[in-house]
């Protein structure tokens, strides 16, 4: 079964939460029990309309003040594939939410307020998004029936949101955009009888038509070693397997690799899938390998095919978002942990405060506040085998962990 | 020549058929288990009967393939299981010659640190956490794998793979740590524990889609039977046992029915169905109308019931 995933990011009331209850109502996603629980909802707060943000709002505490405070996860699915959305609130103050969002999602939805158009938190969340290179993002303008369903309003929305698009960094990234009145269904799964002037596709149809396999095709093929399994059974009394997750291309039998950091060269000799060999294996697979030579590989090796190798190095520059109470300061100690490598590091400098608006950078003041994004150098105390962000997701990020608190405490995008 | 090499080799590829199709789940669900087996020294499997935690048994085999599973499993035992799921754990766990450690809630009563519910609604499920966090702090467990999905019920959907819990087995919802791309945190201090849920972005139909296509063998009360029922605020109870409160004028019936969840008799109701193989229940949970959950009485109790059984160390 495909899987693809979708972050969004929202306004408290820009009707974020609505949107999504509709998808679920609309793919029919939502069950009796659980829409009854909405009705009943509603009815109580004197609603005369389906108060659908019930169906994902979950702590307590947010329903009390109506308001979603972390990352909640939400399924649906259509014929074609499962759809998991991580829904974050998109205030100033929630940024590493969104960014956590954003990490594992192929697509973002964008929500605007027909009535408000493009306002600070818009140029955030597409700064975020595209910060950390979501290949898709649909630009959903919102309540289009408090605007009559206007197509000027439309139009104006799509021409500011493209001229902040002339900003990006990322100029692969597909934007689309879709006016919608999440609270009736207009073009949310079937296309809207009220505004017949729109004729593009509904958001529904925009995500079915998304590749959800690859996100970057220029990616080299990484494979960070979990563990090594060594059974020492009779049956598999020699057997030596690395296992792990291919990232970023295919692995082939027969294909020449290089294990980092040894240097060592070897080839693929079997690729396991639990009990049965293959040939090949994809990004995405976490799958065991055998080689045809016996080396020497711990857990934090990687093996890449020979010829595309990646950087290796003691020093990082990074573009990090801070996410703790706890402020980073130059000179203190973190835990880098990338692919399944920690190392203890330190940060030597704090450069500059990286703006979510697109307004470029200034000088920082030594210091990295929670939900600020910065750029920063570190110093690791073992060199890491790396590529920039740019060129491999899941090979140019990491995660600083606190090593008093264990608290994960920031994401780096590697320059 | 290098990259007369390289042509040599892709143009290779397309001769091969024998390729691995993505299955992103069950990757993703084997990705988390050998996180576990890595970063943490004594992890345990919380194996229920159900069909959860025999989908993560099955995961687990696959990860760490031809080595055995590297952890023990442990069932938290009621004493209100339903027979069958009992029979099904102990040939499970013998074919796979694995570890099973056993710790019952009768023995937590009996030892006076929880009392049992009485009327009506009694159920022992809310017991099992202290049996639970006594076994955890007996064994020193520091990361318990557990079956728990999040599209099961909203507290769940804001759960993290790798759950951090404190002493007391809390869940601190506000303060979780964020989990970014692949990368799991599992850092820990002494006396803490981490819960962790290999297949917490599977659905239902997921789990069931699975077992179908992996053939993996279920207990029998999943599948349609004749039972001894009655019916209470439109729920369907078990009457073969003394387990379930009957009061006298609640009539006992025989009627097809099949559980679509195995948790205690006293909080899992069954549905009426027909659906007799994997293939027509997988069709059945794929035109169903009522959520997994609604047959737990257990969330029932008030619309928050799941997040505080949560902050208080369940499952």
């Amino acid at each position: 079964m495909e899987v693809l995933k979708i972050a969004t990011a929202g306004s408290v009331d820009d009707g974020k939460s609505t949107l999504i209850g509709r998808l679920l109502y609309d793919t029919k996603s939502l069950t009796d029990d659980k829409l009854e629980a909405i009705k009943t909802s509603s009815e109580k707060k004197g609603y005369d309309y389906l108060d659908f943000s019930l169906a994902t709002d979950g702590l307590v505490a947010e329903r009390e003040q109506g308001i979603t405070i972390d990352v909640a996860h939400i399924y649906f699915s259509t014929l074609r594939r499962s759809y998991i959305i991580a829904d974050t609130p998109g205030h100033i103050e929630y940024t590493r939410n969104m960014v956590t969002g954003a990490s594992t999602s192929q697509v973002a939805l964008i929500l605007i307020d027909a009535r408000k158009g493009v306002i600070e938190q818009t140029y955030r969340h597409f700064f975020i998004n595209n910060l950390l290179r979501v290949k898709n993002v649909i630009v959903v303008v919102n309540k289009m029936d408090l605007v009559d369903y206007a197509e000027e309003v439309f139009d104006d929305i799509k021409a500011n949101f493209e001229g902040l698009n002339t900003n990006s960094t990322y100029k692969e990234q597909n934007v689309s955009y879709v006016p919608i009145s999440a609270l009736n269904g207009d073009n949310v799964a079937s296309k809207s009888e009220n505004m017949l002037w729109y004729e593009g596709n509904t958001i529904l149809e925009y995500l079915e038509n998304i590749d959800a396999s690859r996100t970057n095709d220029k990616e080299s093929v990484r494979f960070p070693i979990q563990s090594v399994i060594r059974p020492k059974t009779t049956d598999f009394h020699d057997f030596r397997g690395f296992a792990g997750k291919i990232y970023g291309g295919s692995l082939q039998v027969g294909y020449k690799v290089t294990v980092l950091p040894s240097l060592t060269k070897s080839r693929i000799k079997e690729i396991y899938f639990y009990n049965k060999t293959f040939d090949s294996a994809d990004s995405g697979s976490s799958v065991t390998i055998t080689l045809e030579d016996e080396v020497n590989i711990t857990r934090g090796d990687m093996l890449v095919k020979t010829d595309e190798e990646p950087k290796v190095d003691k020093l990082l520059n990074a573009t990090v978002c801070w996410m703790d109470n706890k402020q980073l300061l130059p000179g203190t100690k973190y835990i880098v942990q990338h692919n399944s490598n920690a190392v203890l590091s330190k940060v030597s400098a704090i450069k500059n405060i990286v703006s979510t608006d697109f307004s470029g950078s200034k000088a920082s003041e030594g210091k990295l506040s929670l939900n600020e994004i910065g750029e920063v150098e570190i110093k690791l105390s073992k060199p890491i085998f790396y590529d920039s962000f740019i060129d491999n997701r899941s090979n140019g990020s990491f995660i600083l962990i606190d090593e008093q608190t264990n608290a994960t405490a920031g994401v780096g995008f590697i320059s | 020549m290098d990259n007369l090499l390289q042509e040599i080799e892709k143009s290779e590829v397309k001769k091969q058929e024998n390729f691995l199709e993505v299955n992103a789940l069950e990757s993703e669900a084997i990705y988390i288990f050998r996180e576990v087996a890595a970063q943490f020294e004594k992890p345990v499997l919380l194996f229920s009967g159900g069909k959860d935690s025999i989908t993560l048994v099955r995961l687990a085999q696959k990860a760490f393939w031809p080595a055995k599973i590297p952890f023990p499993l442990m069932h938290i035992d009621t004493g209100h299981n339903f027979p069958e799921t009992i029979a099904f754990r102990d040939k499970l766990v013998q074919e796979l010659g694995a570890e099973l450690i056993i710790r019952n809630v009768q023995d937590s009563i009996d030892q006076g640190k929880v009392i049992e519910e009485t009327g009506k609604y009694a159920s022992r499920n809310m017991l099992q956490t202290t049996t639970l966090l006594d076994a955890i702090e007996e064994f020193k467990f520091d990361a318990c794998i557990g079956g728990a999905r999040r599209d099961e019920e909203k507290a769940r959907a804001k759960e993290r793979i790798f759950s951090v819990r404190d002493d007391f087995g809390q869940w601190d919802e506000k303060n979780q740590r964020p989990e970014l791309f692949d990368l799991l945190n599992g850092k820990i201090e002494l006396g803490q524990n981490v819960r962790v849920f290999p297949i917490s972005n599977w659905t239902e139909l997921d789990v069931w889609s699975y077992i179908e296509k992996e053939e993996i063998e279920i207990p029998s009360i999943y599948f349609a039977h004749q039972r001894n029922i009655f019916v209470r605020d439109g729920l369907i109870w078990s009457a073969e046992d003394n387990v379930v409160f009957r009061a006298e004028d609640e009539q006992v019936e025989e009627r097809t029915v099949r559980f679509r969840t195995v948790g205690d008799m006293s909080c899992t109701a069954a549905v009426e169905s027909y659906a007799d193989t994997i293939t027509k229940v997988v069709s059945e949970i794929r035109d169903s109308k009522i959520s997994e959950r609604g047959a737990r009485i257990d969330d029932k109790r008030s619309e928050a019931a799941m997040e505080k059984r949560k902050q208080q160390g369940y499952f």
